[in-house]
C-alpha cells in the first residue's frame, strides 16, 4: 500500500470513529462540527472533479452549493406551510423527503452547470476563472432581491428534513447518512478516474492536442466533468442546508466559492481524498483558531500562505509526499 | 472568540441561593466589517453583569463573524455542548432569522439585543422569544411620526432592496402619510449614492428619509452633504450611532435621526450606565451597547425571581420587566416586544466628538405592528 | 425625465468609472506584466483609504494624506511582492488565487488590529468641497469633477510612462517576451518589484480619493476588487487601453442602469414591484455585461491572448 492510500484509510477511520470519541468526551457538538466538514468535503469533491481532473478553475462553485441549498428550502419552506410550490399548470406540492430534495437538487445544479458550462468554456484561463466568479455574483443578488423566498434574510426550516427508516434530528445518524454519501461519492470519483471518460479528460487537460487527434473533443468532455462537478456540489448544498436547516443568500456569496477552492488545494489539488483532508483540516482550524483569538483570520491566512509557498500538493502531498500516484 | 466570564462577589449566595445557575451564550459579530456593532453589544451586556457581581451567571461568548451558517452552528454547539439556558447578542435580522425560531423550538430563551425581524412579532411569536431592543420597524415608524408632524409633504425614501429595507419603508410610511417624490432600493453594499442623490434633487422633493445602516449610511451622508442638495434629512438611529458618527464628521451635524435610546436620557439607570461605560472602555456607548445592557439588567431580574428550568415562571419573570431600562418607561406587549417612546434626537458636537441630543418625542408608550397576528 | 439629470447621471457613470480604472489598471498592469492574478489588490485600496484617514487626521492636510496613501500602498505592495508574491509566478492561477486569497485574510483582520474596528473619518478638502453649476445649470459636486480630472490624468500619464519612457520599454517587453527582456539585461525581480509597487499605489490612490466620500472601513476593498475584475475581463487581461474603455463601460452600467430601469418598467408594471424587480436586474446588470461581452469575445474586447 502507498502511503497516500495508508492516510485516506486513517482519514476515513477517523471520521468513522468521531461519534465513538464525541460520546467518550461527551461532546455532543463533535459530531455537528463533523458532519460540517463532512458536507463541505462533499462540496470539494465536486469541484475536485472539474479542478483536479479537468484543470476548470471555477471561482463560482458556490452557484451549484446555492442551488442545492435553494433546492432544499424552497421544497421545505412550502412543505412546512402546506402551500403548493406551483398550482398551474399542474400541482406541485412541496416535500420534507430528503431523496426527493437530493434528487431536486442535483438536477438543477446539473442544468444550471450545463448552461454556465456551455457558456464559461468557451473561454480559459483567468477569463475562465472571472466568468463563474461573475455567474456567482448574478445568482448572489438573484437572491437577495428574490423576496418570495426570504431575500437577504433567507429562510429558517424548523425542523430536519425525513429519510426513511431514521431519526435525522439525532447527530449520529444524520452524520451517518451525509458520510455514507460522500464515500458513495468517492467511489464515483476514483471509478470516474479509471474509466477511458477520467482518462480522456486528464488529457484533456494536458495534451489537448492529442485528444483532439484521436476525434475525441475535449471541449464536450470538460462540460460533462463541469457538470457532474457541479450536481455534486449542489448535493452538498442540500445537505448543508439541512444540517443548518437554514438557507441564505451567503450560500451563493464569491467568498464561499473561494472557501471551496481552498479546502480543494489545502487537501491537495487532484487527490482523489484532498477535498477530505482540507475540509477536515479547515474546519478543525476554523473551531480551535476562533477559540483562541478573535483576530484568528490572520493565523488562517498565513497558514494558507504556508501552504502555498512551502506545501504544494496540500496535506495530502506534505504527509503522501509529492510523487505519489494519483490515485 | 471564546470567553469564559465569571461574575464573580459574595452577595450573590445571599440574594438568590435557593435557584439554579444561569449559562448564558453570546452570539455576535466580532471580527470583519460589522464589528464594531457586536463588540459594544458585548461590552454593553458584561458591563451590566460584572456591575451585579455575581456568580451565578455565566456568559460564554461566540464571534459569529455575521455569517449565517456560523451563526447557527455555535448556536448548536452552546445548546448542546455547553448547554446554555439562554441565548442573546445576535445583531443582523438574518442572522436571527436562521438562529431564533430553532433556540426556541429547543426550549431555549432567546432574548434579542438588537434584531427583531416582524416575522418574529406576529405570527412566528414565541413565548421564549424576547425583543429587549425593539421590533424593526419602531424607528421608521418613529422617524414616519416625526417627518409628519414636521409637515412634510413630499418626501423622497430611499433604503437597500433586502427584507429590512423594505419592512423600512413600510414602517416609515405607516406613520408618514404625505406624498412620496420618490421611493427608491439601492442595491445591498452600495457605496456611491450619487446617482440617488441627482434623483432627489431632481424629484422636487421637500425632504430625504434614508434608511442606509453601517457603511452605506457614512457613504450617503458624505456625499449628500457635498452635494448641494439642502433638504432636511431624517433616518432611524443606524446611521447616527456613536460608532460611525465619527467617521461622518460635519456632514451629520443638524441632522433629525429616530431613537429609542439617546446618551442624555434623564434617568438614573442611563446616568450610571453612562458614566460606567465611559470609564471602563474610554468611548462613548452606542445604542447597541445600551441595548446590551438593558438586555443583562432584564436577565438578572427574572433570575432573582424565577428558576430559568421553569419555563413558565421564567417566561412571566421577564415579562414583568421589572427592571430600571436606561431607556426610560419600559414594558412589553402582548407579544414580548418592548412598549417604549421612540424620540428624535439631532446630531450636535460637543468638544470634537460628534453625538446626539434629544429634541423631541415623536410616539409616546409605542408597541409595533404585529401584536395582534401573535397568538402564544 | 430631464436632459440635466441624465447628463449628471452619465457624469457619475464617468467619474465612477474614472475611480475603477485606478483599481482595473494596476490590476491588469500586474497581470500582463507577470501573469499574477492578484485578488488582494483591494487590500492595497483598502490600505490607501486608511493611511489617508490615519494622516489628514493627524496633520489636517489632504495633500500629505495622498502622499500618505500613495507611499503606504507602493510600501504594502513592495513587501508582499518580495516576501509572496515573487515565489507565485511560476505557480498556475490556483495558487496564486489561494496565497492572494489569505492575503485578503491578513490584510483586514491585520488593519482591524491596528486601527480597531469603527470605520475612520476622511474628509473632501475645504478648497474641492461644495457643489458648482456647470454651464447647462447643472449643478455638481466639485469634488466628483475633481475626480473624474485627476482620475483621467493618472491614465494620461500612465500612457506616457508605458509609452514614452525606458521603464515602460521594459514593461511592454516584459508582456511579450521574458526571455528577451533578460537577454537585454534589464533585472527582472527589480521590474516587477516595480510594477507591483506602481500598481499598489495606483490603488492606494483610487482607496484614498474615494474614501473623501465614502466610509473607510474595513473590508471597504473586496466589493471594488469584483467590479476591478469585471473591468479588466471586459477590457482584456493586460490592456490598459481595455481597462479604460472597461472601466468607463461599468461604471456607465451600473449607474445608468440602476437609475432608468426601474423608471422604464414603471411603464408596464406598478410602481412598487417595478422599483424592486427593476433594483434587482440593476445589480445583476454589470455581470450581465461581462458575461455577454465574454460570449461575444472569450478574450474581452482588446484581449491579445486567445
Amino acid at each position: 500500500m502507498s502511503r497516500e492510500t495508508l492516510f485516506n484509510a486513517a482519514l476515513l477511520l477517523g471520521l468513522l470513529l468521531v461519534p465513538i470519541w464525541a460520546l467518550l468526551t461527551d461532546e455532543p457538538f463533535t459530531i455537528t462540527l463533523a458532519t460540517r466538514a463532512v458536507i463541505l468535503a462533499l462540496a470539494a469533491a465536486g469541484l475536485n472533479i472539474a479542478l483536479g481532473i479537468g484543470g476548470l478553475v471555477s471561482l463560482g462553485h458556490a452557484v451549484f452549493f446555492g442551488i442545492g441549498g435553494y433546492a432544499m428550502g424552497i421544497l421545505a419552506h412550502h412543505a412546512q406551510g402546506f402551500t403548493p410550490l406551483m398550482e398551474w399548470p399542474f400541482v406541485i406540492e412541496g416535500t420534507k423527503s430528503m431523496p426527493v430534495i437530493w434528487l431536486l437538487a442535483i438536477v438543477v445544479s446539473a442544468l444550471a452547470a450545463l448552461v454556465i458550462g456551455l457558456l464559461s468554456l468557451r473561454t480559459t484561463g483567468a477569463y475562465f476563472i472571472m466568468i463563474t466568479l461573475a455567474f456567482g455574483q448574478m445568482f448572489y443578488y438573484f437572491a437577495i432581491s428574490w423576496s418570495a423566498y426570504g431575500g437577504e434574510d433567507g429562510m429558517s426550516i424548523y425542523v430536519r428534513n425525513d429519510f426513511p427508516g431514521l431519526n435525522t434530528l439525532a447527530p449520529i445518524q444524520f452524520y451517518g447518512l451525509c458520510l455514507a454519501l460522500l464515500v458513495v461519492v468517492l467511489v464515483f470519483s476514483a471509478r470516474l478516474r479509471r474509466a477511458p471518460f477520467g482518462l480522456s479528460l486528464n488529457a484533456a487537460r494536458q495534451v489537448p492536442a492529442r485528444l483532439e487527434a484521436v476525434g475525441l473533443d475535449p471541449m464536450r468532455l470538460k462540460l460533462v466533468a463541469f457538470v457532474i462537478s457541479g450536481a455534486i456540489t449542489g448535493l452538498a448544498g442540500a445537505l448543508f442546508a439541512d444540517l443548518n436547516r437554514f438557507v441564505s443568500p451567503t450560500m451563493f456569496s464569491w467568498q464561499f466559492s473561494g472557501e471551496i477552492m481552498v479546502l480543494v488545494i489545502l487537501g491537495g489539488v487532484g487527490r482523489l481524498f484532498g477535498p477530505v483532508a482540507g475540509a477536515v483540516t479547515f474546519v478543525a482550524l476554523e473551531h480551535v483558531l476562533g477559540g483562541l483569538t478573535e483576530f484568528w483570520h490572520i493565523y488562517l491566512g498565513l497558514i494558507l500562505l504556508g501552504v502555498v509557498l512551502f506545501a504544494r500538493g496540500g496535506i495530502t502531498g506534505l504527509i503522501a509526499g509529492r510523487e505519489a500516484s494519483h490515485d | 472568540m471564546k470567553k469564559l466570564m465569571l461574575a464573580t462577589a459574595a452577595a450573590a449566595l445571599a440574594t438568590s441561593g435557593a435557584l439554579a445557575d444561569v449559562k448564558v451564550g453570546m452570539i455576535t459579530t466580532l471580527s470583519g466589517g460589522g464589528a464594531s456593532l457586536g463588540i459594544d453589544t458585548r461590552d454593553g451586556f458584561m458591563l451590566a453583569i460584572e456591575a451585579a457581581g455575581r456568580d451565578d451567571v455565566e456568559v460564554v461568548i461566540e464571534d459569529d463573524q455575521r455569517k449565517p451558517d456560523i451563526a447557527v452552528q455555535l448556536a448548536d454547539k452552546m445548546i448542546q455542548s455547553e448547554k446554555v439556558d439562554v441565548l442573546t447578542g445576535i445583531v443582523w435580522s438574518n442572522l436571527a432569522m436562521a438562529v431564533v425560531p430553532a433556540a426556541t423550538a429547543q426550549g431555549l430563551f432567546y432574548l434579542s439585543t438588537n434584531a427583531a425581524p416582524a416575522q418574529l412579532a406576529g405570527k412566528g411569536c414565541n413565548a421564549n422569544y424576547f425583543a429587549v431592543s425593539y421590533q424593526n420597524d419602531n424607528l421608521h415608524e418613529g422617524a414616519g411620526a416625526y417627518a409628519a408632524n414636521e409637515g412634510f409633504k413630499n418626501t423622497f425614501i430611499l433604503a437597500p432592496n433586502y427584507p429590512a429595507g423594505h419592512d423600512s419603508l413600510t414602517g416609515f410610511k405607516r406613520y408618514y402619510g404625505g406624498e412620496l417624490a420618490g421611493e427608491v432600493y439601492t442595491k445591498l453594499g452600495q457605496t456611491d449614492y450619487a446617482a440617488e442623490i441627482a434623483q432627489i434633487r431632481a424629484s422636487g422633493a421637500d425632504s430625504v428619509f434614508f434608511f442606509l445602516p453601517g457603511g452605506m449610511g457614512i457613504s450617503f451622508l458624505k456625499q449628500y452633504a457635498d452635494s448641494g442638495v439642502d433638504l432636511p434629512v431624517v433616518g432611524p438611529a443606524f446611521s447616527f450611532d456613536q460608532g460611525i458618527l465619527q467617521a461622518v464628521g460635519e456632514a451629520a451635524l443638524g441632522v433629525k435621526n429616530s431613537s429609542t435610546w439617546s446618551k442624555d436620557l434623564d434617568n438614573a439607570a442611563n446616568a450610571t450606565f453612562v458614566a460606567d461605560f465611559q470609564q471602563k472602555y474610554d468611548r462613548l456607548p452606542s445604542i447597541y451597547a445600551a441595548q446590551g445592557y438593558d438586555t443583562a439588567n432584564l436577565l438578572l431580574s427574572a433570575i432573582d425571581k424565577a428558576d430559568v428550568n421553569d419555563d413558565a415562571a421564567f417566561a412571566e419573570a421577564l415579562k414583568a420587566a421589572d427592571f430600571a431600562s436606561v431607556r426610560g418607561a419600559f414594558s412589553f406587549a402582548a407579544n414580548n416586544h418592548p412598549i417604549q417612546n421612540v424620540y428624535v434626537r439631532e446630531v450636535i458636537k460637543e468638544g470634537d466628538i460628534y453625538t446626539n441630543k434629544i429634541v423631541g418625542t415623536a410616539l409616546e408608550n409605542h408597541a409595533n405592528a404585529y401584536v395582534d397576528d401573535c397568538k402564544m | 425625465m430631464s436632459t440635466i439629470l441624465i447628463i449628471e447621471q452619465m457624469l457619475n457613470g464617468l467619474q465612477s468609472g474614472v475611480m475603477l480604472f485606478l483599481m482595473a489598471a494596476g490590476l491588469t498592469l500586474i497581470f500582463g506584466v507577470m501573469g499574477l492574478i492578484n485578488l488582494a489588490h483591494g487590500s492595497l485600496y483598502m490600505v490607501g483609504a486608511f493611511a489617508a484617514a490615519a494622516v489628514a487626521g493627524l496633520t489636517g492636510s489632504f495633500v500629505l494624506a495622498l502622499m500618505a496613501a500613495l507611499v503606504a500602498a507602493a510600501l504594502a505592495g513592495a513587501v508582499i511582492e518580495i516576501l509572496v508574491i515573487r515565489r507565485l509566478y511560476d505557480s498556475d492561477h490556483l495558487d496564486q488565487v489561494l496565497a492572494t486569497f489569505a492575503l485578503i485574510l491578513i490584510f483586514s483582520e491585520g488593519t482591524r488590529w491596528v486601527f480597531g474596528s469603527f470605520p475612520l473619518f476622511l474628509d473632501i478638502p475645504d478648497a474641492l468641497s461644495g457643489p458648482v453649476t456647470l454651464p447647462g445649470g447643472i449643478e455638481y459636486p466639485l469634488y466628483r469633477l475633481a475626480l473624474i480630472v485627476a482620475g483621467l490624468l493618472v491614465g494620461v500619464g500612465l500612457w506616457v510612462l508605458i509609452e514614452r519612457t525606458r521603464l515602460g520599454i521594459q514593461i511592454r517587453a516584459g508582456e511579450n517576451d521574458r526571455e528577451m527582456i533578460a537577454a537585454l539585461g534589464v533585472d527582472i525581480s527589480k521590474l516587477y518589484t516595480l510594477v507591483f509597487a506602481l500598481g499598489a499605489a495606483l490603488a492606494g490612490l483610487a482607496g484614498a480619493l474615494v474614501g473623501a466620500i465614502q466610509s473607510v472601513q474595513v473590508g471597504m476593498g473586496e466589493p471594488v476588487l469584483i467590479l476591478a475584475f469585471v473591468v479588466i475581463v471586459i477590457g482584456g487581461i493586460g490592456s490598459i487601453k481595455g481597462a479604460f474603455i472597461g472601466a468607463l463601460l461599468v461604471g456607465l452600467t451600473d449607474t445608468l442602469v440602476g437609475i432608468f430601469l426601474p423608471e422604464l418598467l414603471k411603464l408596464f408594471m406598478d410602481a412598487a414591484p417595478a422599483t424592486s424587480a427593476g433594483s434587482a436586474i440593476a445589480s445583476m446588470s454589470i455581470y450581465i455585461l461581462m458575461s455577454l461581452v465574454l460570449i461575444w469575445r472569450p478574450s474581452g474586447l482588446f484581449g491579445a491572448r486567445a
